[in-house]
């Protein structure tokens, strides 16, 4: 049961059982975006409202697993009151710590990932997408991301992260990394979309 | 033509030898996490006998060529095993005439895009009304709404009861002016087995002819498409000890020889010009390219090593399997394990769809996989199906010839790890 406890911190269900920042906010002026896994039907709405280049409030509603309910739960938290520049620098370590540690994991954790597949990043499976997006799905977009970054890691500093260091056991459960960056795509989406409001 | 002719019977009694069986199969010699693989997953696909591999081998190492075309010895030999495939197939359903009504296919899906895109097209008019029912796999929802989308048909819906039956109380009204009830012989989420032949005297009454989509029931259960009386039987060779890559149309003959050509190609034409073709005879007419040979050898193989076991054997083994999961789960767990599905073995078949208190699927299944133990969580292609459960997913356990009922056991074990790691 190692590997599980690793993937079941206690931080993590403590958010899946009490979900920080959970409901609606008004729109307008609060933005709402909405992300969806089609291969498990969890689905995520991220409400946010942005005041003065500040993400002044965030709820989160929807339903699903407990790593992609805990993921927005905690991201809930760590965004709430920050500078948008803060969140999309957040939104970008945290993207990278579910890619950079796949390969850095992949030496110690045999099972997680072998052989010449590690680089690529198991978020870029196919029907993971964000919907309601322009050109090409988010998700893609963010898997391209994680992938460069992949190709050139950047140390990701687990004190900046902070609580969010909790969901790094999920990279070596690949099939469950889309569960956890679920919110996090739907949250930049929603900050997109409010900025070209 | 297989190298090693199957094991001899597994079975004492009516009922399988399991452990026997096993040994059968090589991906029992690896663990899963380190454990002692438990595969509770053969409704999305199942196992292999050696028999099935040895046989898909011997025909690469020494027959292969291609069908229909050659005249060396290589090329006989190939047509030989590809025709003995077919007969297999059709004895193993009871087809009147297997040489011209069992066409293959990649899969099931392929079987019923295959009687969409030609009977359908070809029969069907704006307004007509095709019955389905709301446990349906999306391969037998999705081609009729594509259908319906192109020229305009009316949808109906059997629905199910709450015991998870289909409610048969309104089909008399639905089949009313039907042209088609497309229904499944075995709820893929729920395990249920509706009445098929009941459903058949009611619609072919009504004018309307059937299709069965038989991928979960014809690995499980004698299906004889005679007794039935259905008009169109699709399945797949993967959830049958056979490989994936191939499935099997099953139709009338005289339905089929109505329908114009599905894919178009070699092999499907008896005569191409600059300005048309002949299509080919039954059942070549339905299988453009060069189809899938070793395939269908491999099927065969499966197919004949079921015939050992024995269908009523398979159907005994699924059904005291069923009977003791449901009752063991219920005495171990009650209230807080939900099983979407019919509560009795009976009219059900070796499927169970889980609830465990609130723990989402996926959590359940990562639990579980942790113990070696492999189910499925999802939606199982059965949206329409999910939203009249209420549900987003299940995880979902399934049991073939291989499992016994030390693999309940483990189930059960796992599902207690689960309840006490999300207390």
């Amino acid at each position: 049961m190692s590997g599980l406890e690793d993937l079941y911190r206690e931080i993590i269900l403590d958010h899946y059982r009490s979900p920080r920042n959970r409901g609606e906010l008004p729109t307008p002026p609060a933005q709402r975006a909405e992300g969806f896994n089609p291969l498990c039907g969890d689905e995520v709405v991220v409400y946010v409202q942005v005041d003065d280049g500040i993400l002044s409030d965030i709820r989160i509603a929807g339903q699903g697993c407990s790593i992609s309910q805990s993921s927005a739960s905690l991201m809930s938290a760590a965004v709430k009151g920050k500078p948008l520049s803060e969140v999309r620098a957040l939104i970008d370590t945290f993207k990278a710590m579910m890619s950079i540690h796949q390969s850095s994991l992949a030496s110690q954790a045999g099972d997680a990932a072998e052989g010449p597949g590690i680089s690529e990043d198991p978020a870029a499976a196919p029907g993971d997408r964000v919907v309601a997006t322009s050109s090409s799905p988010d998700a893609d977009d963010a898997a391209r991301d994680d992938l460069d970054d992949a190709f050139e890691p950047e140390p990701v500093d687990p004190e900046a992260l902070g609580e969010l260091a909790a969901l790094q056991g999920v990279v070596k459960f690949p099939v469950r990394i889309k569960c956890a960056t679920l919110s996090w795509n739907t949250l930049a989406q929603g900050l997109d979309e409010a900025a070209a409001r | 033509m297989s190298p090693n002719p199957p094991s001899p019977v597994a079975r004492t009694a009516g009922v399988l030898d399991v452990a026997r069986l096993k040994r059968d199969f090589p991906v029992f010699e690896r663990t899963a996490r380190g454990k002692r693989l438990v595969y509770l997953d053969s409704a999305a696909s199942s196992q292999h006998p050696r028999q099935v591999l040895q046989a898909m081998d011997h025909y690469y190492e020494h027959s292969h060529a291609n069908v229909h075309r050659g005249v060396y010895e290589l090329a006989e030999e190939a047509d030989d095993l590809y025709d003995q495939a077919r007969r297999a197939v059709g004895r193993f359903v009871g087809a009147a005439d297997p040489e011209r009504e069992v066409i293959f296919t990649k899969n099931a899906t392929e079987s019923v895009n295959l009687v969409a895109s030609t009977w359908g097209r070809h029969s069907l008019r704006s307004g007509d009304v095709v019955v389905l029912t709301e446990m349906e796999h999306h391969a037998n929802v999705v081609p009729w709404l594509m259908l319906a989308d192109e020229i305009g048909l009316e949808l109906r819906w059997l629905e199910i009861d709450d015991q998870y039956r289909l409610d048969l109380e309104p089909l008399d009204r639905l089949v009313d002016g039907a042209r088609l009830v497309a229904v499944t012989a075995m709820s893929n989420v729920l395990g249920t087995i509706p009445p098929l032949r009941q459903i058949t005297e009611t619609a072919h009454a009504a004018g309307a002819v059937v299709l069965a989509d038989g991928a979960q029931l014809v690995p499980h259960q004698r299906v004889d498409v005679a007794e039935l009386g259905i008009d169109f039987l699709a399945f797949s060779g993967h959830k049958m000890l056979g490989p994936t890559g191939i499935g099997v149309l099953w139709a009338r003959r005289s339905l089929l020889e109505a329908m114009p050509p599905f894919l178009g190609g070699g092999g499907m034409i008896r005569d191409v010009r600059r300005d048309g073709f002949v299509a080919n005879e039954l059942p070549w007419k339905f299988e453009a390219g060069t189809p899938p040979i070793a395939e269908a050898v491999g099927l065969a193989a499966a197919i004949e090593y079921l015939e050992e076991l024995g269908m009523d054997a398979v159907a005994a083994h699924d059904h005291d399997l069923t009977a003791y999961a449901l009752a063991s789960l219920q005495e171990r767990f009650g209230d807080e394990l939900l099983i979407h599905g019919p509560r009795s073995a009976e009219g059900r078949g070796a499927v169970l769809s889980l609830a465990y208190r609130d723990i989402h699927p996926h959590d359940l299944a990562q639990v579980l996989d942790q113990a070696g133990v492999c189910v499925r969580a999802g939606h199982h292609c059965a949206k329409p199906l999910m939203r009249r459960l209420g549900v987003g997913a299940t995880a979902r356990a399934s049991f073939y010839v291989y499992n016994d009922e030390a693999d309940v056991d483990a189930l059960a074990d796992a599902l207690a790890e689960a309840g006490t790691l999300f207390g």
